[in-house]
């Protein structure tokens, strides 16, 4: 028995004449995304993307799995093939279906036929297949209002399709549809969230990451690579940009007043960031922040931190709930390495008591008994770059 | 020219794991638990090595514990299982065509106390549901049935297993030796639906010292070795970083199987069409088994004559399992083949890089040597 991947678009079908454009990136990231199980014929027909194993040894079980994280999706499910014959039909239905029909369910039959050549009208078909079942299976029953399972007969221009069950996509859009913007990760639990709902949204990332040495170790810029080894699942490949921050987080501290190093801290990483996504093509910023969640995330806080750069800061988990961020990084199977106990830069130098309403003239006036800009200048010169990602 | 035959017993080096050992030999020599970089340098190496042979497996990296090899792992799931059920039961489902760290692991559980039910298998090697069904039951702790038998090439009914032992109420744990099978068909342990699984470096063109077992996520074993913290506690002991780097690469350079499936099937059907058209040779195998391998007799010469008699002409087979060492094979015997023809049995086992050409070499010197070595043995 053949069986393939019917894939539903989803919001593309609504773009308009830019819809192929879509259609084809979708294809593009598909193929990336299952090219390591074996050969596929991935194309589009009739709104459906449909993908097809080319070898014997596929398993389609891991290609579902790995279609169900790729954005653009909106729904899919896995067919049979059989030849465009009706007691083809009926018989592959019977064949394919045998593992859930052995159980105690209702079921319904829906056929579409866009081939009009095909000899039996659509609710023929459902008939005859959904009569052919309930003969071969005496222990389901039929159901047409409110059925455990929706049997689809889909009699298309080369063959015809028979699944049970579709399956929810990873919806949003097509990954880099939408540009490119640098995520600001630090490897606790929203960072990697924030990023996940941007590709969500057809963004490309690249990751920004400010290293404290000695004050973090490796093993924290390692947990941050593991976090984005996990996004890329769904966001694919990017480049992880390490900042070496220890000089300005040292000077902050020594030179600075004690409640305002985390709001400074985050102006100048505001500040770095934006000089390598200008470098490398990001036209936005993304932080995992939280409105009111800790105190360099209140309003006032915010409003410094958003005045030290010129790109927008998209913040997509500014108004969830700690347990609603947390849901999300369980489902993408971030939560376990976020959790990971490593000091990272942002709790390293931690004021006992900082500002939570940071009045930004007075932000600046502690800033500017110091010359930042050969320090800025030298942190983005000596970024280090490290691949996430497969390569193709 | 020379005729690798015997990839059952061992695989070449291929020049990925060979690169990348070289590489963390030059590179890498710091400890992967060493809190400073250059132990991190090494837990990346293993890291890396380990996503490899999990999505291989279809698993989680979490899942795969490295061992000094396909024994080790064996050992490590006959005794850690047994170790850990045997206040549910005391009785262990195996066959008797197992690998003999499996079968021997279990001999010596039998000195324990526990009771060992060897399933025999049929003329050609193979067991069947029926017998599982039969054996497995509310007091069984441990099923251990390989994947592919390593002298016969029989694929035994695994994907069975787990249903019967679900059905049948027992509490055992389900190990699968996959060594001969993994690289070759899909190996996947959340369709067989086990819960530890072995597979090795050296069959699939990695290095020796080197294998893994699958334990499921929430499995309990016992550890066989005690020491410190490293693979959580279930095998301490400091990795050995060159070599799992090297499975890890060559994991990696295997190719597509599918395709390379498809050519070993069509070199094992040459090569069955091609040598029982030889008199004097008997097949020991069923045709309809893993392609990889064939077993034969060349009637009225012992298999180690005829080794010998091969090797020097540069064909390089065995009389069985490599790790016999020349002793009678247990399996052949249990399969109830008559002596002359466990006396006389050869493996012939192949790799995805064999040729025709090779199987043709054999031929020709198979011929020879029963021509000329028989003649002798008359006199």
């Amino acid at each position: 028995m053949n069986e393939i991947i019917l894939v539903k678009v989803g919001e593309i079908a609504l773009k308009g004449l830019n819809r192929k454009n879509f259609e084809d990136l979708l294809i593009k990231n598909i193929k990336r995304k299952i090219h390591k199980l074996g050969r596929f014929e991935v194309v589009c027909s009739q709104s459906t993307i449909r993908i097809t194993p080319l070898d014997e040894f596929i398993d389609m079980d891991e290609t579902a799995e790995k279609i169900s994280k790729v954005f653009g999706i909106a729904a899919f499910s896995r067919a049979c093939v059989t030849e465009k014959d009706i007691e083809k039909i009926k018989n592959t239905a019977a064949e394919y279906l045998e593992p859930i029909f052995s159980e105690n369910i209702s079921f319904k039959v829906e056929s579409k036929r866009s081939d009009k050549k095909f000899p039996y009208g659509s609710p023929e078909i459902s008939r005859i297949v959904g009569g052919f079942l309930a003969d071969t299976f005496p222990n389901v029953r039929v159901d047409v209002h409110n059925p455990d399972v929706v049997v689809t007969v889909e009699v298309r221009d080369f063959a015809a399709y028979i699944h049970a069950n579709v399956e929810e996509g990873a919806g949003g859009l097509p990954v880099s549809c939408g540009g490119k913007a640098a995520i600001l990760i630090s490897g606790g639990i929203d960072s990697p969230v924030a990023a996940y709902m941007m590709a969500k949204r057809g963004i490309e990332l690249a990751a920004v990451h400010f290293a404290s040495p000695p004050y973090t170790s490796g093993r924290a810029e390692e947990k941050v690579r593991d976090l984005l080894e996990i996004v890329s699942d769904y966001a694919g490949r990017m480049n992880m940009y390490t900042v070496p921050f220890t000089k300005i987080q040292e000077t902050i501290q020594r030179e600075c007043p004690e409640e305002l190093f985390t709001v400074i801290m985050r102006r100048m990483m505001m500040k770095i960031s934006q000089r390598i996504a200008e470098k490398v093509g990001c036209q936005a910023l993304i932080t995992g922040e939280s409105l009111g969640q800790v105190a360099s995330q209140t309003i006032g806080a915010l409003a410094c931190t958003d005045e030290a750069t010129d790109l927008p800061v998209f913040r997509p988990l500014i108004g969830m709930d700690k347990k609603d961020i947390i849901a999300v990084s369980r489902k993408i199977n971030t939560f376990e390495t976020s959790c990971l106990p490593y000091e990272d830069c942002c709790t390293v130098f931690t004021p006992r008591h900082p500002r939570t309403k940071p009045r930004l003239d007075l932000v600046k006036k502690a800033e500017s008994s110091i010359d930042w800009e050969d320090m800025i200048a030298e942190a983005v010169e000596n970024v280090k770059i490290t691949r996430i990602g497969e390569e193709d | 020219m020379e005729v690798y035959l015997d990839n059952s017993a061992t695989t070449c080096l291929c020049s990925h794991a060979v690169e990348k050992m070289t590489f963390i030999m030059n590179n890498v020599y710091g400890n992967p638990s060493s809190l400073h970089s250059k132990g991190m340098e090494a837990e990346n190496e293993i890291k890396f090595a380990r996503k490899i042979i999990a999505e291989l497996l279809g698993v989680n990296n979490g899942e795969v514990y490295f061992t000094s090899g396909g024994t080790e792992a064996n050992n490590l799931a006959v005794f850690g299982a047994a170790h850990a059920k045997n206040k549910l039961g005391n009785k262990i489902v195996t066959t008797a065509v197992e690998h003999s760290s499996v079968y021997e692991s279990c001999k010596a559980l039998e000195t324990e106390g526990f009771e060992v039910v060897y399933l025999k298998p049929d003329l050609y090697g193979n067991i069947t549901e029926t017998q599982l069904r039969e054996a497995i039951d509310d007091k069984t702790i441990l099923v251990s049935v390989m994947f592919v038998n390593n002298e016969t090439g029989a694929v035994l009914p695994v994907d069975k297993i787990s249903k019967i032992i679900k059905k049948n109420k027992s509490p055992a744990l389900f190990h699968c030796d996959a060594v001969q099978a993994f690289g070759k068909i899909p190996v996947k342990p959340r369709k067989i639906n086990c819960d530890l699984l072995t597979v090795t470096a050296h069959k699939i063109h990695g290095p020796k010292g080197v294998g893994a077992l699958y334990i499921k996520e929430k499995t309990n074993i016992k550890p066989i070795l005690h020491g410190g913290e490293q693979q959580k506690k279930i095998r301490p002991g400091t990795e050995p970083v060159i070599l799992i780097g090297g499975f890890g690469a060559a994991a990696a350079d295997m190719g597509n199987i599918s395709q390379n499936y498809k050519k070993v099937s069509e070199l094992h059907d040459y090569a069955i069409k091609t040598l029982t058209g030889i008199e004097g040779i008997v097949l020991n195998s069923s045709e309809q088994n893993f392609p990889y391998i064939i077993n034969l007799s060349a009637l009225g010469i012992k298999s180690e004559t005829m080794l010998h008699f091969l090797e020097d002409k540069g064909i390089y087979l065995s009389s069985g399992s490599a790790c016999a060492k020349g002793k009678k094979s247990h399996v052949l015997t249990a399969m109830g083949l008559p002596t002359e023809r466990i006396d006389s049995a050869l493996r012939i086992s192949f790799s995805k890089n064999s040729s025709k050409e090779e199987v043709d070499l054999l031929s020709q010197a198979l011929c020879e040597g029963l021509n000329t070595l028989v003649r002798k043995a008359r006199k």
